[in-house]
């Protein structure tokens, strides 16, 4: 016996549906795979490489041939030139912010071009922002060091923290605004005693993920930060940090201090674990008293 | 009065930084490239493949050859799986698998690219080299623009999906309870609805995807091979211009015209960005005002 058609099209229908639904569901366990695969990897490959050494001593004589030392030297570094950036970008970006927000109309000329120029910026390879330090580096006779590649760093920084914050600064309710200027207050009370209080909880995820990224960041600092074996205790000496010293072990014909690259990698991928749980705990636990 | 007119004042400079940085980025490196545009036709430089400083040629079309390859693989590789997963955890998955994945991705996506280059190198090479290659009929190192596009696509696949699955959560659940109950099935409102719906916010997340393959640096350069020369197939070698920069530009040589090449590089990059990105800009606000 023939279907009707009717019937037959809702067969076709019905298993289409079933289809797509196999095939979403496939990609999104391949993906999870994916995922897994990569945390798995990076883990099995570095952690029986961690030893307290790494974090406890720098390199010492001949480090590089696979003799005794540690990576502090660039842990230390990747800290001092991300907590520099980060804050040289939230001083840059914070007032930037508060004034496009609540001193600009949301639809003016002014607005859109500094939206838009945030915008192309955030489109920016970092390598560029590196390229771009470089040239600013030269003009100024600086050497490679600390200070050269927090500017840069701080750079690369400064778009992604703007749209964090403006992201979180934008949904602050109008009436709550109205309600602190009917009262009398101007702009900049209504700004930093009502707004930046009611943000607190975005402002310190904003922060976090700025410096999640920052810690990560190579391609800028590749030719402005330089790279040393000792600590860094000043700001116009060259400065090591985490990702190029995996980079750079990773190169290395030596098996033994390719390990040290995968235990260096471990570090890095547990201090952002530790930033990123950070933002997300914070978040939570802060954003409790805010009027909503 | 005085201290909110001084407030609004610095806070009104620092608004303005972003524009004046992207503008004095461009102006830099323009002026850096001159030197060579001036000397020789900008065509030739571009379409020219013949890079040899120490003779004086600076074809740069390999380079932009590599950098375009390699980002097209990545994307086609990204965009179905990553489309498929976002709607799978949008409309269908149940909510205890999405609160593990989502915070799962999310931490990936903050994941530095040394760390995926490392992940490349002990992963995607061998299987590439051991097993894609020879199932094609090549035989590859390894180290080629396929792997890098792979490496690439894990990369940029937890930043779609974050973002995708946030546009398609906020398609209002009353549309598609409407399409339901005309009898339409599961797939039919994904695609006639969601779909239709979400299309300016999925574009949007896709050009992030794209903004982050394009100017990728060090994960594309641990696993991408670096040969300058035009790539003759997914398993040849391939050398974009992020990798270029990242080995050349810190250490320019005294060869005449050098250091002019490799900003006209950074200029190529950049205009390929920015051109992407305000098209990109442009569509989507046709896009939002037609659906208003």
């Amino acid at each position: 016996m023939r279907l009707s058609t009717a019937e037959t099209r809702l067969r076709r229908r019905k298993w289409l549906d079933r289809a797509f639904y196999r095939l979403m569901l496939a990609s999104a366990v391949i993906v999870a795979l994916i995922l897994l695969l990569i945390l798995l990897t990076i883990l099995r490959k570095s952690l029986p490489a961690l030893k307290l050494s790494m974090i406890t001593r720098t390199p010492g004589a001949g480090y590089y041939l696979g003799h005794e030392g540690g990576i502090l030297n660039a842990l230390v570094g990747s800290l001092e030139i991300t907590l520099g950036a980060t804050l040289l970008a939230f001083i840059l970006t914070l007032p930037a912010i508060i004034f496009l927000n609540t001193y600009l109309k949301k639809k003016s000329t002014l607005s859109e071009t500094i939206r838009l120029a945030l915008d192309i910026l955030w489109g920016i390879p970092s390598i560029v922002f590196g390229a771009f330090g470089f040239l600013l580096m030269l003009t100024f006779h600086l050497r490679a060091s600390l200070l050269a590649g927090m500017i840069t760093l701080a750079l690369v920084e400064l778009p992604i923290l703007s749209r964090a914050l403006d992201e979180t600064i934008r949904l602050v309710p109008a009436e709550l605004k109205e309600a602190t200027y009917s009262m009398g207050a101007n702009r900049w009370q209504t700004a930093t005693r009502v707004v930046l209080r009611q943000v607190f909880p975005g402002l310190v995820t904003a922060v976090l993920i700025a410096l999640g990224r920052g810690l990560g960041d190579a391609a800028s600092v590749l030719f402005t930060a330089g790279y040393t074996d000792r600590l860094t205790t000043s700001l116009l000496q060259p400065v090591a940090t985490l990702p190029l010293a995996i980079f750079f072990q990773l190169n290395s014909p030596f098996p033994e201090v390719q390990q040290r690259a995968y235990a260096s990698a471990a570090i890095l991928t547990l201090l952002i674990l530790a930033i990123s749980l950070a933002a997300r705990f914070l978040s939570r636990k802060l954003g409790r008293h805010r009027i909503k | 009065m005085k201290k909110e007119k001084l407030a609004a004042g610095i806070s009104g400079l620092t608004a303005f930084f972003p524009v004046f940085l992207t503008v004095a980025i461009f102006l830099a490196i323009v002026l850096k490239a001159w030197p060579l545009i001036s000397l020789k036709s900008l065509p030739r430089l571009i379409f020219s493949s013949a890079w040899q400083p120490q003779k004086g040629q600076f074809g740069l079309w390999p380079f932009i050859l590599g950098t375009l390859w390699v980002t097209a693989v990545a994307f086609v590789l990204a965009l179905p799986i990553s489309l498929l997963t976002s709607l799978y955890l949008a409309e269908y998955a149940p909510n205890r698998v999405r609160k593990i994945i989502l915070p799962a991705i999310d931490l990936l996506a903050g994941l530095p690219s040394v760390i995926y280059g490392m992940w490349g190198i002990l992963m995607v090479v061998p299987m590439v080299n051991h097993y894609l290659a020879p199932l094609f009929g090549a035989s590859s190192s390894g180290y080629c623009l396929l792997t890098a596009g792979i490496v690439l696509a894990v990369m940029i696949l937890p930043t779609i999906i974050n973002i995708s699955v946030e546009v398609l959560s906020s398609v209002p659940a009353s549309l598609k309870e409407a399409a339901l109950s005309l009898g339409a099935t599961r797939l039919e409102v994904v695609r006639q609805v969601v779909l239709k719906k979400a299309r300016p916010g999925l574009l949007a997340a896709c050009v992030l995807g794209l903004a982050r393959a394009f100017g990728e640096t060090m994960a594309v350069l641990m696993v991408v091979g670096n040969v300058p020369d035009v790539p003759r197939s997914l398993f040849s070698p391939a050398y974009p211009i992020p990798a270029l920069l990242a080995n050349n530009y810190g250490e320019m040589l005294s060869i005449p015209g050098y250091e002019s090449a490799l900003n006209l590089a950074v200029l190529i990059l950049l205009l390929m960005v920015i051109i992407f990105s305000l098209l990109a800009r442009l569509y989507l606000s046709r896009l939002v005002r037609r659906s208003n």
